[in-house]
């Protein structure tokens, strides 16, 4: 199904710990939505409050129009996958899946049959009968999927779902839940504190912090267009370098600085965002603008590209790649200084706040 | 055949050291295994040998003679009404237990560790004081003259003092005291084992409190329960001083016979006899119990 939410001034506090700052978010019909962040930042417990685990201490959440703060969480409709799965340990796959339809008195022949298509649909039809712990991670994490839509939910809540899986499991895991969030069009609202996985999977990202929503947008403009250093940093293989505000723009080590939004410098002390895939090891124009020196502090051959760690004016250091084959001119030596190129409609600046 | 030969020692790499390998192996498992001869040692002789001591005097009578009699005696009526008695109180002292016992585990359970283990002492606080003090201190407790029927008769609440022990009721009310703690400890170590993160996916899933406690938390539980309930009935078989002394004779418990046989007719036969039946049907219960809860307990949803 696909709810509209409406989550309005949410606050919770644990003693003199705030968890939820006066937040407010809208979730469109079904729109996948991450909620991001680090930990402790309130993702979790924002999350809680949509599955009615935690009651704040004010704030309204209404569902297609309806309060949803004054429901027990049994009476909610939602459908959670859980971290560690949760999955009942006294229970084969098909009854795990069944339970909720059980819980709403669905027939027997019935709920078998729902019970094996939501299985089918995550690949686990020909394990119905095993029990649960005979399951391996992965398996678990599509039963846990399973019954947590096999009841039609009008919404489907994930916390931090994947993360207990390994690196290639997760990234293979990560496709199929687009791919079933495509075809079900379930409003989701998923919790995570991996940048990539939320890109690769959210309509929106809401990156919180400190139990505030920082920043909310697509996933491109949350990367492209960080609202603040902590955004930049959180999202991407971010470095920063301090830029200056100087009297024709914003001046990098005294070089001119030309950013998107023409050469309209700030008046304030700002950052400049630097990723290593926006870097350039060429081009530019000639008055030495946007350029970044830099020393080659290390050239390793990894088989599909060379990495080459760089030394950024301020010390840090950064990690490049370039292919084998790339044209344009021999890799630096070890030690060799370099200037990087950073195009304008990449020159992102930030400030420490909002 | 030389090609054979010479394919085998071409192979020879694939089995250096092989034997020398094999040596260690050996030699190490057996001083791995001679780590358990301490234990082995005293298992065989404290429980072992005793036991088929046991075992070996109950097919002989007072005067020495081998006789099957200590068996058969054990079909008159006297017997069987014990045997049939020492079941009756097992099985109610354990369902008194189990009512009484479960709350408390779940209550332990659902506190923070830290809670748990304040009132956990509680629990175990009986264990530090003797079976003989406690059961004097109920029998102080229980009496004719005792604090409860004083003051209920002092209240005006009842006219004649109740007869609260020296019959069924006070031994039952003396031994669950005493067992109570052995039917918590394991079910509270299950119970703590389930995740609390299960109760918030049965709500989840749309079931009442209720539902949740009856369809997920009660049968994961039941393993624990089971383990106090079998820990609970045997020790019941067999036990002697709280039935002995609170019973005031009305009550007939089988270990309270073997004394007899012991202490007023000098019988070992006759005794050793008892135990050895005493033992069977405990470990046949055990079985029996183990039985069921594997089989039902994780087959409940099927």
């Amino acid at each position: 199904m696909r709810s509209k939410v409406a989550i309005q001034k949410i606050s919770k506090a644990y003693g003199a710990f705030i968890a939820l700052d006066d937040v407010s978010l809208d979730i469109n019909p079904g729109e996948f939505l991450t909620l991001l962040g680090p930990s402790g930042s309130g993702k979790t417990t924002l999350l809680n409050v949509l599955a009615g685990f935690v009651r704040p201490d004010s704030g309204s959440v209404t569902v297609d129009g309806t309060e949803f703060l004054t429901l027990p969480p049994h009476r909610r409709n939602l459908g959670m996958v859980f971290q560690n799965y949760a999955l009942f340990p006294h229970m084969s796959v098909r009854s795990n899946v069944g339970y909720p339809l059980r819980l709403r008195g669905v027939p027997k022949a019935e709920l078998d049959r729902r019970a094996g298509e939501a299985l089918d649909l995550v690949q686990m039809g020909h394990l119905a009968d095993r029990g649960v712990h005979e399951l391996s991670g992965g398996q678990r994490q599509r039963v846990a999927l399973a019954r947590a839509i096999v009841f039609e939910p009008s919404m489907l809540l994930m916390d931090e779902p994947l993360s207990a899986l390994d690196k290639k499991l997760r990234e293979h895991m990560q496709l199929e839940l687009k791919r079933l969030h495509q075809r079900l069009g379930t409003t989701t609202v998923y919790v995570t504190h991996d940048q990539r996985e939320a890109l690769t999977l959210s309509d929106r990202i809401a990156l919180i912090n400190g139990g505030k929503v920082v920043q909310l947008g697509t996933p491109d403009e949350i990367y492209d267009r960080p609202r603040n250093k902590f955004v930049a940093d959180f999202i991407g293989e971010t470095r920063f370098l301090p830029v200056e505000p100087g009297a024709s723009g914003p001046l990098l080590y005294g070089r001119a600085l030309k950013t998107r939004d023409g050469a309209a410098g700030r008046n304030e002390k700002s950052w400049l965002v630097v990723r290593p895939e926006r870097l350039r090891w060429r081009g530019g124009d000639d008055d030495g603008s946007n350029r970044i020196d830099a020393e080659a502090t290390d050239v390793i051959y990894q088989g599909d590209s060379y990495l080459i760690t760089v030394r950024l004016p301020d010390g840090a250091e950064i990690d490049l790649r370039r292919s084998p084959d790339m044209a344009g001119g021999r890799l630096p030596d070890r030690g060799e200084g370099i200037r990087l190129w950073l195009a304008p409609e990449h020159t992102i600046l930030v400030t420490d706040h909002a | 055949m030389t090609m054979a030969i010479d394919l085998k020692g071409g192979a020879a790499p694939a089995t250096l050291n092989e034997r020398l390998l094999k040596r260690h192996d050996r030699r190490e498992r057996t001083a791995l295994s001679l780590l358990t001869a301490p234990g082995a040692l005293l298992i065989l002789v404290v429980l072992i040998l005793p036991i088929g001591w046991l075992f070996w005097l109950s097919f002989f009578d007072a005067s020495g003679e081998p006789t099957l009699a200590n068996y058969a005696r054990m079909l008159r009526p006297v017997y069987v009404k014990t045997f049939i008695s020492t079941f009756q109180v097992a099985g109610l002292v354990t369902a008194a237990c189990v009512l009484l016992g479960y709350p408390v585990a779940y209550l332990l359970s659902q506190l923070s560790e830290r809670t748990a283990g304040i009132l956990m002492i509680f629990v175990i606080l009986p264990f530090w004081t003797s079976v003989l003090v406690r059961t004097y201190a109920w029998l102080v407790i229980l009496q004719r003259t005792g604090l409860i029927n004083t003051w209920l008769t002092g209240a005006g609440i009842i006219e004649e003092p109740m007869p609260l022990v020296h019959n069924l009721l006070g031994t039952v009310i003396g031994m669950v005291h005493v067992m109570l703690p052995f039917l918590i400890l394991p079910l509270y170590a299950s119970m703590r084992a389930i995740d609390p993160v299960l109760m918030r996916a049965a709500a989840n899933c749309g079931a009442t409190p209720a539902q949740a406690f009856r369809q997920v938390f009660l049968p994961l539980s039941l393993p624990g329960l089971a383990a106090g309930i079998g820990l609970v009935f045997v020790l019941c078989l067999g036990f002697f001083v709280t039935p002995a002394l609170l019973g005031g004779g009305r009550v007939a418990m089988w270990a309270m016979q073997i004394a007899d046989n012991i202490a007023v007719y000098g019988n070992w036969g006759a005794a050793s006899a008892l135990g050895v039946v005493l033992l069977a049907v405990t470990a046949l219960i055990l079985v029996v119990l183990r039985r069921i809860f594997k089989v039902d307990t994780f087959g409940g949803a099927r």
